[in-house]
């Protein structure tokens, strides 16, 4: 019998109590941020979408390395000699033409990996986080600074380079060939 | 003949007409403050995006609910799944019919109003369990079970309690006990009613626990929370209602909200003296006669909304029972509580 | 006459509002009580396991994140530690200092949301809200360290890759100070409501025996009144220069290991947490964080395993290398599947009200469960 008043006087009281909890917070400050039309500041080390500065990317390959998801995908070619690749805007002479700097934003997990171990630090994050796209194509940002045709221009007249560089060497091999050849016979002929 | 088509249709726009152009209001305001009520007590601010405040919230809800497909899975028993709904409403809606909004208007001012309340609001577990089982789903099967023996045990407290209020008041009629409480707070019958003299200080500690009983039951009777195991979200998700969509969910939860007003406002009507204002009326002191009753119409309908808030500020703040728990809370405790305080109700009207 | 029952097999889930992701549990019911659960896994698995063979050792960090993501910082901890032991690699103080800071955080976050989550199961939903808006705090914290609010990708072997911000300490103070009331606050709401006591106390029993025979662990392990936690039994990092208590289940409102205990050994998780971060914050050397971390991971052949007490238990890493650039095999000791195995025999002749309240209670993360 005294479980039994217990019960009812326990169950009242804390309902009591519980009721003042909730009183209390309807007249609280309110935590919600009315998220368009009010935005938080993000902090400084905010990891949303990665940005590639190409004046600074020198073709290292190392963030597509460092990517676990392999969500980066770089294509470069070779600056012929005659040809000028450009500066990084701290003045070190770039060797390659990066033709292609695909990142897809569907896959890449923001886990920031690309950014440390890059010598120039032109890949960042940054704090843009609305990128919603109807298509997952879109979600393929290009950062190179080349259309495909100068990309194509570039990877052909490399390709030239080499097979020229190739003949020659050819050339020089074959020209160095028939001399040795040539000492043979003669050495046979002596 | 004629005559009679024509008396039918006069009561009809005279007293049912008036009775819709609340309750749907009313449903959507109730829906719009439910959910800013929650809001605030979570610290959140609630619909903000549709008008200003978020005011046209439910608006939007209810276009969006009418313009969805209606959806009806392949097994269900379509007729008594149509049906189901329309029942639970009709239920609820009946129930407004003999509540006095004030002494110029109520619905039917008949003699067995109490018993006509209790009795028409029983038609909603048939709706529900109808539906439930109409569904043929097994987490509406459950909520149909468990509705049904909620609704019908919850149903003994809140009509002995009731019956404690018609001892004191001699009367089954509502708009009658409205009458009686009138012109002073102290006249109504949770301070044991307008007789003045010992017997009335005597009650009102029992007024008191009545009026709390009955609040826990009616709770019980509309599935609010601590009480909405039929619904559950967390256990078997929607309940009766898993399987409905768009404008037939809409009914359930216009029922639903309905109810909410219906037991308010019997609440009122039993212990805080119906329409009538706890102090004097304007329209008394200017010596207007219409102001009176569109004063009652507010009192009665911020008592009744006051109460509608109470069951918002429970549900906000408990956790919800278990089925087990539910009856032993019914059998065990309000029940023998309720029947005790009839007796002594019973005993001390004599005096 | 007797009329003849029948069993039924009800379905809850995967997509069931409380199975807390995508769990499957075939129950067989008989009327409103549970005659047999039968959970059935795997709708989130994403091969982790094998995944890791194929990545070099540091990659496999943010792998770990999205294990237990309401607790990646534990994860991250668990990981690295694993691979410290396997190059047998000193990491400097600050590092130790800082990672003990937030896993501990992450402990309260990871608390708050099962505390909140499991309010939710039983029908209070303010708690709920209460529990996030104090979290969100703790992400901002984390998102100030380290640009993320759930993936963090904090630590690195040998080091972490951020280091503390400036005015990040005062702003974990401030915290604490803020967040003490509001867990007076949440035990009103909650913890002591006889609504929330009757629904919970005296259910789902778990015997110490039994939670043993498990491998139950954590703080499901503790409330069955087994004082066992590895940052006491076992110290990893620099645990054992701090004060602080392990709370373990007394059966103060039913039996030992019911259901309210394993809710309450959280609350007061909570609060020891909020010590050691209390502790730790006071005594932070300076430092470089990131110093120690090898250029090339390439560990010697051999085995390690590595354990931490995660918010949800003991989770292990056993990492083989065969002294090549990727782990030949990663093996994780998921805490919230062991915990989950065990759900049939606390949850037998229960209500099916009651196996939600149990289920919430033990607290499993669906990312861990099927990994």
């Amino acid at each position: 019998m005294k479980e039994y008043f217990k019960n009812i006087y326990e169950t009242i009281s804390t309902v009591l109590v519980g009721m003042g909890v909730t009183w209390k917070h309807l007249f609280e400050k309110k935590v919600t941020i009315q998220y368009p039309d009010e935005r938080l500041t993000l902090p400084e080390r905010e990891r949303n979408r990665l940005y590639v500065d190409m004046e600074d990317c020198i073709g290292c390959r190392q963030c597509e390395n460092a990517c676990p998801v392999d969500c980066i995908e770089i294509e470069t070619v070779k600056a012929l000699p005659g040809e000028d690749a450009g500066k990084t805007k701290a003045g070190q002479k770039k060797v390659f033409f990066v033709t292609k700097f695909n990142i897809d934003f569907s896959k890449c997990c923001f886990c920031s990996f690309c950014v440390f171990p890059c010598p120039t630090n032109c890949i960042k994050m940054t704090d843009e986080f609305e990128y919603s796209e109807y298509s997952r194509n879109n979600l393929i940002y290009n950062f190179s600074v080349f259309t495909p045709e100068e990309a194509e221009e570039k990877k052909r007249k490399f390709a030239e380079f080499e097979k020229e560089k190739a003949a020659q060497k050819a050339a020089a091999v074959a020209a160095q060939k028939p001399a040795e050849t040539n000492t043979n016979t003669s050495n046979n002929n002596q | 003949m004629n005559n009679l088509v024509q008396e039918i249709i006069v009561n009809l726009l005279l007293a049912a007409a008036p009775l819709f152009l609340w309750i749907l209001p009313y449903a959507l305001l109730a829906v719009y403050l439910e959910r800013k009520i929650s809001g605030f007590m979570q610290d959140r601010l609630g619909p903000m995006r549709v008008g200003k405040w978020g005011l046209l919230q439910s608006l939007a809800d209810i276009v969006k609910l009418l313009q969805k497909e209606d959806i009806m899975a392949d097994a269900v028993d379509k007729k008594l799944f149509n049906l189901a709904p329309l029942l639970v409403f009709i239920g609820s809606y009946a129930a407004f019919a003999t509540i006095p909004f004030s002494s110029i208007y109520i619905g039917s001012n008949i003699d067995l109003g109490v018993f006509f309340v209790t009795a028409i609001s029983a038609l909603v577990v048939a709706g529900l369990l109808l539906g439930a089982w109409a569904s043929n789903n097994k987490y509406s099967l459950y909520g149909g079970m468990r509705t049904a023996a909620q609704i019908v045990s919850y149903e003994i407290p809140t009509a002995i309690v009731i019956l404690s209020v018609v001892i004191i008041a001699g009367t089954f009629n509502l708009k009658e006990m409205s009458e009686q409480q009138t012109a002073n707070i102290f006249n109504w019958y949770i301070f044991g009613g307008p007789e003045l003299g010992l017997k009335k200080f005597i009650l009102i500690p029992f007024m008191l626990v009545g009026t709390v009983i009955y609040f826990i039951s009616s709770l019980a009777e509309v599935n609010r929370t601590p009480f909405d195991i039929p619904e559950a979200e967390s256990e078997i998700i929607g309940g009766y209602h898993t399987e409905y969509s768009g404008m037939k969910f809409a009914f359930f939860f216009l029922a639903e909200y309905a109810n909410m007003f219906a037991v308010s406002a019997i609440i009122t009507i039993l212990f805080f003296g119906g329409y009538q204002s706890p102090f004097g009326y304007l329209g008394n002191l200017l010596n207007i006669k219409w102001l009176v009753g569109v004063e009652q119409i507010f009192w009665f309908l911020f008592k009744g909304l006051l109460f509608v808030f109470v069951q918002m500020w429970l549900r906000w703040t408990l956790p919800r029972l278990r089925i087990d728990q539910l009856m032993v809370t019914c059998w065990k405790y309000l029940i023998p509580i309720s029947l005790v305080n009839l007796i002594i109700i019973a005993f001390i009207s004599l005096l | 006459m007797s009329l003849k029952t029948e069993e039924l097999v009800l379905n809850m889930g995967p997509q069931h509002p409380s199975t807390h992701g995508v769990l499957r549990l075939e129950l067989l019911v008989d009327g409103e009580i549970v005659k047999n659960v039968i959970p059935h896994l795997g709708y989130l698995h994403r091969c982790f396991e094998k995944h890791t063979e194929a990545l070099q050792y540091f990659q496999i960090v943010p792998y770990t994140d999205r294990l237990d993501y309401l607790a990646s910082m534990g994860n991250n901890f668990g990981y690295v530690l694993t691979i410290e032991k396997l190059l047998k690699i000193e990491v400097p103080e600050r590092v130790e200092y800082i990672r003990v800071i937030t896993a501990e955080l992450q402990r309260i976050a990871s608390h708050l949301v099962a505390i909140g989550t499991f309010g939710i199961d039983v029908g209070a939903f303010t708690p709920f809200l209460f529990c996030f808006r104090d979290r969100e705090i703790i992400l901002n914290l984390f998102e100030e360290i380290t640009g993320a609010r759930f993936l963090y990708n904090f630590m690195a072997v040998g080091g972490l890759n951020y280091d503390l911000s400036n005015g990040w300490v005062d702003k974990v103070k401030d915290f604490i100070k803020y967040f003490r009331p509001k867990l007076k606050e949440l035990n009103d709401l909650l913890s002591f409501n006889k609504i929330f006591i009757e629904r919970t106390a005296s259910v789902g029993i778990l015997p110490a025996d039994m939670a043993i025979n498990y491998g139950v662990s954590g703080p499901m392990l503790r409330a069955s009144g087994v004082k066992y936690d590895i940052r006491k039994n076992d110290p990893y990092s620099i645990y054992n220069r701090f004060d602080f208590d392990i709370p373990v289940g007394q059966g103060l409102q039913g039996t030992v290991g019911d259901t309210w205990d394993r809710y309450w050994v959280r609350v007061l998780e909570i609060e020891e947490s909020l010590k050691i971060v209390e502790q730790a914050i006071e005594q932070i050397p300076e430092g470089d964080v990131k110093a120690a971390i090898p250029k090339k991971i390439k560990p010697p052949v051999g085995t390690a395993y590595g354990r931490v007490e995660n918010p949800r238990g003991e989770l292990g890493f056993f990492v083989v290398s065969d002294g090549g650039n990727n782990p030949f095999r990663v093996k994780v000791r998921p805490p919230s599947f062991c915990n989950l195995s065990v759900i049939n025999e606390i949850c037998k002749n229960n209500l099916v009200s009651d196996v939600v309240a149990i289920l919430g209670s033990t607290d499993i993360v669906l990312g861990e469960v099927d990994r």
